[in-house]
């Protein structure tokens, strides 16, 4: 097994260390940040009904929710919003202040390609494809901080989102054995002129140091992969810990897939609950993982967009506008929803069709970044978030 | 040991050198690649025996009239554990053993192009099928033919939700209040044809697919369940505007006419031509050669054996060399083929997950991308020396390191590595530096 020595003795002298002596940064104040992307644009009318809205159960047919109080009704937050029973753990933290509910959310995307969307959501312009590298890792670089690698990206290819200039680290569970290091040596010593390979090599053999020293030997009790279809509940109390540990990042992405319910999107049970419950499981899993860290932690979950509000002819939603967001943490001044509702009457949809976005997704992001991660913003509207001028930070979002 | 243009040849057309294949690649590459697209090829033997994809969906439409949702389920999760990893693990090893891997390779290029997923997992039965029945055949045709071809089969119509998509105003959709589903529609225009900037509007989403209504799989009350079939009660009636051009009702017709159509239309040329020079060539590769090759497609009526053809003949191809990043599968498959390995089905499953790239399991209708940036990771390049590794240490006590090295690397390679390889202390050794070699991640 790695430990850190070993990997600084392989690194020793290549251009991506630097000095001897590395020095991990820390967060102002010790916070963490984890950044949930929902991909396949979920239903957010799905997963937080508007039960309270006199057109919901109407419009939404078949896979309207009960109102609450009923067995297989919807879990109540204010008295208009409720959350998916499949969620219960989320109402849980919600209860217990730690939970925010966004609705009606959109980012500035208002055509219909999941492809389109998400680059639009991770590279943090006004378009798909407006930057090769992603806003969190913008802001990243903003965050300075000697050699510490701060971000984290979960699963064995770095999305859009933490790709940049800012070298990040990433970590998945596997089944393979680790590599011998003397072995490894070899190896390095073969890539070092390769100016593609060798970096993301290093970058490698630090996360795994790092990892090895946080998780021991519980790493081999993980099923392997860690990709988009692993369930995260196997792995995200794993990711927990390594926000947790004193050496560890402090910015971690996780990504979900299966939320694409074209068809048969089912209401108590199916497709979109199951992927409910499975995302609740998985944030429960990475509070365990975090334990007393979870006080300065912010876990944000976000789509590209949301789904038609009516149901169509396969018992499924097609592509939408309007979606819905969770925020959690210990650091969240929870227990409310912010909703500028505009209704599901026919009048008030988005082409006829979409729940009308009213919250720009960028007013979360920069109170993300200006208020938890402390960064200037003049500096967010420059540099990491260009083009969202007219976009205030919500204010008010985390304890002090 | 292999020269440059015999690495180039077995690389990056290939699926990477086998050692019978070492002498004949050298003595003319070029025609080597060429004799492969000649004439039709049956289905590989190995993989005949499996279920067609009709069996499939029967059983699974039959199932669901017995039980319901529930009985569909059960179905799946025994056909699945049945089939899948024999039918997955089994298509792996034919490119393992083919001996014509150009050919091979452009099958795996098309299935992901037309990317059809177990994520779903009532398809997950049928990709098999779906990879014998529409795709290998129609490698070489028309791009038409092929689209046509992809867009009928029950994989396709299953995994994005066109069985079940209803007209408004078919007969069946004024009866019941069900409607039309729009995901395949978008996505032949997005990913299959014009691309995501190929020009198309929400209207005309909506109206490609009111166009291909109908086209969905015979039930159980029918005969010949399981089977494509167009069914007219389904159909949206009158006539449909598709890009400024009116389709007129036609029934099935219809749709096939508005099919090729889009594999005509000067996007869908550039997408094609774009995907494939990115694929043989680079990354980014220059926008002169992205026109040559569309202006081709569009010259041919979309013949994909010339594309394919004046692809060898591409100086571009030949002079970058190592321009590309194997993925994942290619990097796995090319170290087996290097070895002439046999690999237990179920074995390459695992190993294709363990490495980031699950077969038939993509995450999106998109299929997996094709850039260095989507495939180097830290991570990632951690499981390929641990792969790496792991290999060497199960290859039969005849392979010499040294000698695979001159036919999976050749001249493309630093005397450094050659030298390593050589001086290494065991075999297994040799065969894991030579996998973990930056010059093996290439293509």
């Amino acid at each position: 097994m790695f430990n850190r020595r070993q990997t600084l003795g392989l690194l020793a002298g290549s251009a991506i260390l630097g000095m001897p002596g590395v020095s991990f940064a820390a967060l102002s104040g010790d916070r963490r940040l984890v950044f949930v992307i929902l991909r396949g644009a979920m239903d957010g009318l799905g997963a937080a009904p508007p039960w309270r809205d006199p057109h919901y159960a109407e419009r939404r047919g078949a896979l309207a929710l009960e109102a609450p109080g009923s067995a297989d009704g919807v879990l109540d937050l204010d008295g208009f919003f409720g959350l998916h029973p499949a969620l219960a753990p989320l109402h849980a933290r919600y209860r217990q202040n730690e939970m925010i509910l966004f609705h009606a959310v959109a980012t500035p995307y208002r055509d219909r390609s999941h492809f389109d969307a998400q680059d639009l959501l991770e590279n943090g312009t006004t378009r798909p494809r407006g930057a090769a590298d992603g806003w969190l890792n913008r802001a990243l670089g903003l965050m300075g901080g000697g050699d510490g690698r701060i971000g984290l990206a979960v699963g064995s290819q770095v999305p859009l989102l933490l790709r940049g200039q800012v070298p990040v680290g990433s970590w998945a569970p596997t089944a393979l054995p680790e590599t011998p290091p003397d072995f490894m040596q070899k190896v390095a010593a073969l890539w070092q002129r390769d100016p593609l390979l060798y970096p993301a090599l290093a970058e490698g053999l630090r996360a795994q140091a790092m990892s090895d020293d946080v998780l021991g030997d519980d790493k081999k009790n993980m099923k392997g992969g860690g990709g988009r279809n692993t369930p995260l509940a196997t792995y995200t109390e794993a990711v927990g810990r390594l926000l947790a540990a004193a050496e560890g990042p402090r910015v971690a992405v996780i990504e979900s897939g299966g939320w694409d319910t074209h068809s048969a999107q089912g209401k108590l049970t199916g497709r979109l609950a199951g992927n409910l419950g499975g995302l609740a499981q998985g944030l429960e899993a990475l509070a365990k993982g975090l334990g007393p860290a979870w006080d300065k932690t912010v876990v944000l979950c976000m789509t590209e967009f949301g789904r038609t509000v009516t149901v169509n002819g396969t018992g499924g939603t097609d592509h939408g506008t309007g979606s819905a967001a969770f925020m959690l943490g210990g650091a969240v001044r929870g227990g409310r929803v912010m909703a500028d509702w505009p209704g599901l009457a026919a009048q008030n949809l988005y082409q006829g069709r979409d729940l009308q976005p009213t919250l720009d997704a960028r007013r979360i992001l920069k109170a993300v970044l200006r208020d938890h991660l402390g960064l200037d913003g003049r500096a967010i509207d420059r540099a990491v978030l260009p083009g969202s001028d007219g976009a205030a930070p919500l204010d008010g979002l985390f304890r002090a | 040991m292999l020269d440059s243009a015999a690495i180039v040849a077995a690389n990056r057309f290939g699926l990477g050198a086998r050692p019978e294949e070492a002498a004949i690649i050298g003595r003319d590459p070029r025609g080597w690649l060429k004799a492969q697209l000649d004439g039709q090829r049956a289905t590989p033997a190995a993989l005949t025996g499996f279920p067609t994809a009709t069996r499939q969906a029967r059983e699974m439409l039959l199932a669901r009239a017995a039980k319901g949702d529930g009985g569909v389920e059960e179905n799946t999760r025994r056909a699945l554990k049945e089939y899948f990893a024999a039918e997955t693990g089994g298509r792996l090893q034919v490119a393992i053993d083919s001996a014509e891997p150009y050919r091979e390779r452009l099958v795996h290029f098309w299935s992901n192009h037309f990317t059809v997923s177990v994520q779903r997992p009532v398809v997950g039965t049928m990709i098999g099928g779906f990879e014998r029945e529409a795709i290998r055949p129609n490698i070489l045709g028309t791009f038409a033919d092929l689209l046509i071809a992809v867009t009928k089969h029950q994989a396709m119509l299953f995994y994005l939700d066109n069985a079940q998509s209803i007209g408004p105003n078919s007969i069946i959709g004024q009866r019941n209040r069900r409607g039309l589903n729009e995901n395949l529609a978008r996505e032949i225009l997005e990913l299959h044809t014009l691309g995501v900037d190929g020009g198309y509007t929400q209207d005309d989403v909506r109206a490609l697919a009111g166009i291909i209504t109908g086209w969905g799989v015979r039930g159980p009350q029918q005969f010949d369940t399981g089977a494509f079939a167009f069914q007219q009660a389904l159909h949206e009636p009158g006539s449909k505007v598709l890009l400024g051009r009116t389709f007129a009702e036609d029934g099935m017709e219809e749709g096939e006419a508005a099919l090729r159509f889009l594999a005509m239309h000067p996007a869908t040329a550039r997408h094609i031509a774009f995907k494939l020079a990115r694929h043989f060539v680079a990354d980014q590769p220059p926008p002169a050669l992205v026109a040559k090759l569309a202006g081709l497609y569009l010259g041919t009526g979309g013949d994909l054996r010339a594309l394919c053809l004046a692809l060898v003949d591409l100086p571009d191809a030949w002079a970058h060399s190592r321009s590309k990043i194997r993925t994942p599968t290619e990097f796995v498959l090319a170290a087996l083929r290097a070895t002439a390995s046999t690999v237990p089905p179920e074995r390459l499953v695992f190993t294709m997950r363990e490495m980031g790239q699950p077969t038939f399991a993509a995450q999106s209708p998109a299929g997996w991308p094709d850039t260095a940036a989507d495939w180097v990771a830290p991570e990632a390049m951690l499981r390929r020396i641990e792969w790496a590794v792991s290999a060497g240490r199960r290859l039969p006590p005849k392979l010499s390191p040294v000698d695979v090295a001159g036919y999976a690397i050749g001249e493309a390679a630093d005397s450094a590595v050659h030298r390593e390889i050589a001086a290494a202390p065991s075999r297994a050794e040799g065969f894991a530096l030579l996998f973990a070699s930056a010059e093996f991640q290439r293509r």
